[in-house]
């Protein structure tokens, strides 16, 4: 709490204001680390104009927006920098109000790592809709945490409606509801099954709800392969920070089904042993799979990372069982400095070719699945600790050593 | 004799009546360069579509008749051209036509399933033609809606049964002029195409062959039809590489052959040559030459008439050779009044600009232009980028017609009718982005770049000279192929360059290792993962030491309990 809320504001609004009216406006809005096809802003003004000249946005291949975000612009579209600004602040406002209730300590210096987190600042300078993704999973999460089932649902249903992964957010958000309802994770109980049942019920309701009134909108079901069958079946092989561009740029035909069914099954299927596992820590199964989602997405981007990076602060108390922390925050720095300079020499000047931008890809998501994997250790151990005790002795009295077996 | 005579009239009753005319232009142009233009008609009065299928072909070669039975083609239009026509240096060509290959076709309304039979018909014609013409599929294939309308007769305007395709990479050589020149009645052997010799038909800048069918009408009211197919080789021989740098061209030194006699089936073969600019046209011998004047592309010029069917045109040699000579200062050509160019612009891999300037030389008329882009879909345009502006300012089209591209299904499809004003230049600016394709789909020489088809300008340029609307007189056949509605104006096509794009391209010795790579993290992800929910903290053994562990393995050996 070193700064008060107004002040990060006031300076976040300050920065990306001056980064809108600037020339580095332009060039960050074409930057692929920043925008996928799937967010860039220049495809939602296609999308528009493509409207506006009579044709359907999703008769072409540029536009795979959903027709909700075709309508919120059809209006807003000459006030865009200040929406996104406003989804920016919102997001902050509400993980601000979300991680001082999740805090444990007092210790929460970098409570405003959101806003200023320079990745969320080029997101939002970009007009990327990943900053609305964002604003709609933060406002998800609180009202998970502020216990209401129904508005958790819709805005799981949004979340889920604009990109399909946050569909594996539903398990942690049972797993919250019911530890806050005192209903043990049961398969005997039949209050669990209820409960269940019930925010089963309201999700796929309002999901319903939304997928139709996204048909009455525009009038046909042609925005479902544009929006849902491009994500899955990942036809644009334009770069970015993800594994799948180069991996199906480079795929023998005959394998390209099998490999991509496993790439998209490698998002949804940890969702099951995790949940298992973090049963009673729900908070930190919704990290985790955020942190699996934005690692491992067809079209992953910086947004997608500011907002697991986010949470964070939550777990400074996990920072002594913290194994790979300098290695891993050196990485990523490195790598972040690296891909604009490895997509220059490829893209520009000619002078490296497609493998340099695609061995710092590499390494930059291991660096992540290393930090992901690194807080879980750390978790894991601190539990240990809590039921074993700190200082942990051998049977001859001297100092033990805990190792995973 | 009567008896010969006797067999002609019952040929002529019996079959039906097809008529075959040949002719040569040549014309000198200002920059020292000679177009020849060589134009093959044939028509025949009969009919492919119905019922009773045509057995007996005379002038008409059959397997063009048959590809017509067989598709229900109205009409097809099909050109191979190498090099780039130069409007500025040489004035309109009497057929223009874009570099490569390109096939537009209007099929007749009783077609059910129009693209596979467009289809059949690119494998059935480059067949035919020796061509690769079966790289044309629906990725390069487009409808336009109102450029390409029916040159012949037809009320169906539906735009449904055209399909419009170009080849821009494709390549004409000596394959593809012999199966050509096979279609002649005459073949090679007699007539005007015996100059057609391809080791000096190539060695040139510029070099066009094209079959057009359609049908067409016979009289003023139209009350019959006949099929009229049109074979045009159109080349022009460059000054220095061919002419050895001199104003002086004789039919010899073009072709390397003289002409010895009229093909014996056509009915007219004549050679025209454009005298509007006073270049002295001498022979070997005397010959009266016929002068007549023609209006074509809003010019009207005077061309000397040679008829090769006179016996005494070959003169006692039994061959013909003209000498064409002229000076450079004599003449001076008229501007073309519609030109256009296109460029890419931009750098570096990611995105680019397309460019098309279109030159209005009008000095105070302006008129409208409709012009067709068919980009590829790894080219992503961005069609809120387009800006179309004219002397500085914002000039909107009247028209758009924009079908946005489908990824390896369909390309873009952009036709704007735009107004050019008098003496200007108009720009059509679009940006995209190129696409990153997969490594299977890029061609053996990636780094070549990719070609975009050119960008068709079709208008109706006024003319400064009153055309000539009466389309069934007898008129020389260059003047004669693009239908004369109104006398003020004529109708005019023009292609741009094609262009050439790089594509930013992924490593192709690598599938293997990015297969292997890849999958390597996906597995630290997974392994870690697995270890982290799979195993539970406990507390270390720490190992002995290794002397302890020797020992302790002799002693398990001897049977005694091991040390602590």
């Amino acid at each position: 709490m070193a700064a008060p809320l107004t002040v990060v504001l006031i300076v976040a609004v300050t920065v990306r204001a001056c980064l809108f009216r600037s020339s580095l406006a332009d060039l960050i809005a074409e930057r692929v680390e920043v925008v996928s096809p799937l967010n860039a802003w220049k495809r939602v003004v296609e999308g528009l104009a493509l409207l506006d000249l009579g044709v359907s946005p999703y008769s072409g291949d540029v536009f795979h927006e959903t027709p909700l975000i075709i309508y919120l612009f059809h209006f807003l579209v000459d006030y865009a920098e200040i929406t996104f600004m406003v989804s920016s602040l919102s997001s902050h406002i509400v993980l601000y109000c979300l991680l001082l209730s999740l805090i444990v300590t007092s210790c929460c210096l970098f409570v405003d790592r959101y806003l200023l987190n320079p990745f969320t600042v080029l997101s939002c300078v970009a007009k990327s809709t990943c900053g609305l993704n964002n604003a709609i999973v933060a406002l998800f999460i609180l009202s998970t945490i502020k216990k209401n089932a129904l508005l958790s649902a819709i805005f799981l249903a949004l979340s889920t409606y604009q990109s399909i992964y946050p569909v594996t957010l539903c398990a942690p958000a049972v797993l919250y509801l019911l530890q806050r309802q005192y209903i043990p994770v049961n398969v005997r109980w039949a209050s669990f099954w209820w409960f269940l049942l019930q925010y089963a019920f309201m999700y796929l309701g309002s999901l319903f709800v939304i997928i139709c009134l996204s048909f009455f909108l525009l009038g046909s079901w042609d925005y479902l392969p544009s929006v849902y069958g491009f994500i899955l079946s990942v036809p644009d092989l334009t770069p970015n920070i993800g594994l799948f561009w180069y991996f199906f740029a480079e795929m023998f035909e005959h394998f390209r089904l099998f490999f991509l069914c496993v790439f998209q099954i490698n998002v949804f299927f940890y969702t099951i042993p995790l949940s298992i596992k973090l049963k009673e820590h729900p908070v930190f199964l919704i990290f985790m799979q955020l942190a699996v989602i934005s690692i491992f997405k067809s079209y992953p981007t910086v947004g997608d990372i500011a907002l697991y990076m986010s949470f964070l602060p939550v777990w400074s108390h996990l920072h002594r069982f913290l194994r790979n922390i300098f290695l891993v925050s050196c990485v990523l720095l490195a790598c972040s400095a690296l891909f604009p300079v490895l997509w220059h020499l490829w893209i520009y000047s000619g002078s490296a070719n497609s493998n340099f931008y695609y061995a710092i890809t590499l390494l930059f998501n291991v660096a992540q699945i290393l930090l992901v994997s690194d807080y879980f250790y750390a978790f894991l151990r601190r539990e240990h600790h809590l039921t074993y005790g700190l200082y942990l002795k051998r049977k001859d009295g001297s100092e033990a050593t805990l190792v995973l077996k | 004799m009567r008896y010969v005579h006797d067999l002609q009239l019952l040929v002529t009753l019996t079959h039906p009546k097809d008529d075959f005319q040949e002719e040569l232009v040549i014309r000198p142009l200002q920059s020292g360069d000679v177009y020849a233009s060589f134009q093959f008609r044939t028509l025949w009065e009969t009919d492919f579509m119905k019922g009773n299928k045509v057995s007996h072909y005379r002038l008409f070669p059959k397997s063009l008749g048959q590809v017509i039975s067989k598709f229900s083609v109205r009409e097809l239009h099909i050109s191979f051209t190498q090099g780039y026509w130069r409007t500025m240096q040489w004035g309109q060509p009497f057929m223009p036509s874009p570099p490569g290959a390109e096939l537009w076709v209007w099929f007749q309304d009783s077609v059910t399933d129009v693209d596979g039979t467009w289809k059949e018909l690119t494998n059935v014609l480059s067949g035919i033609f020796c061509a690769s013409l079966n790289f044309i599929d629906s990725t390069n294939t487009v409808q336009p809606s109102a450029s390409f309308k029916p040159l012949g007769i037809g009320n169906v305007t539906d735009h449904r049964f055209l399909r419009y395709a170009t080849l821009p990479r494709e390549i004409v050589c000596t394959e593809n002029l012999t199966p050509w020149k096979k279609l002649l009645p005459c073949g090679s052997k007699a007539g005007l195409a015996v100059l057609m010799k391809s080791e000096k038909l190539f060695h040139s800048s510029f070099h066009s062959q094209a079959v057009h069918i359609r049908p067409v009408c016979q009289d003023s009211e139209c009350t019959t039809t006949s099929w009229e197919l049109r074979q045009t080789l159109n080349v022009v021989f460059d000054l220095h590489t061919s002419g050895q740098g001199k104003r002086e061209w004789s039919l010899f030194k073009m072709f390397s052959r003289t002409l010895t006699e009229a093909c014996p089936l056509a009915s007219s073969s004549k050679i025209y040559i454009d005298i509007t600019d006073n270049p002295q046209v001498s022979f070997l011998h005397n010959i009266l030459s016929l002068k007549i004047q023609a209006v074509v592309l809003g010019d009207r010029r005077t061309f000397s008439v040679y008829d090769l069917t006179e016996a005494n045109t070959f003169g006692s040699m039994r061959s013909l050779n003209l000498l064409i000579r002229w000076k450079s200062s004599e003449g001076d050509m008229l501007r073309p009044l519609l030109h256009a160019e296109r460029y890419v612009a931009g750098y570096g891999l990611q995105t680019g600009e397309i460019h098309t300037l279109m030159y209005n030389y009008h000095p105070f008329r302006s008129f409208p232009i409709l012009l067709l882009d068919s980009v590829p879909w790894y080219l992503r345009l961005y069609i809120h980028t387009l800006t179309v502006t004219s002397k500085g300012k914002d000039n909107k089209p009247s028209y758009i017609h924009y079908q946005p591209s489908k990824d390896r299904v369909r390309p873009h499809l952009l036709e704007m009718l735009v107004q050019l004003p008098p003496n200007s230049v108009t720009e059509v600016t679009v940006q995209f982005e190129r696409a990153l394709l997969k490594w299977t789909e890029y061609t053996p020489d990636p780094n070549h770049g990719f070609y975009v088809g050119s960008s068709v300008i079709s208008a109706l340029v006024p003319s400064m000279v009153a055309m000539d609307t009466n389309n069934t007189k007898e008129r020389p056949l260059f003047s004669s192929f693009f239908p004369c509605k109104e006398e003020s104006s004529y109708f005019v096509r023009i292609y741009t360059e094609p262009l050439l794009v790089n594509l930013p391209t992924p490593d192709f010795s690598m599938p293997y290792n990015v297969i292997c790579l890849t999958c390597t993290v996906v597995a630290v992800g997974y392994g870690s993962l697995y270890n982290l929910l799979t195993r539970s903290f406990q507390i270390e053994e720490p190992n002995p030491r290794l002397a302890k562990r020797i020992a302790n393995v002799i002693r398990r050996l001897r049977g005694v309990p091991p040390l602590a």
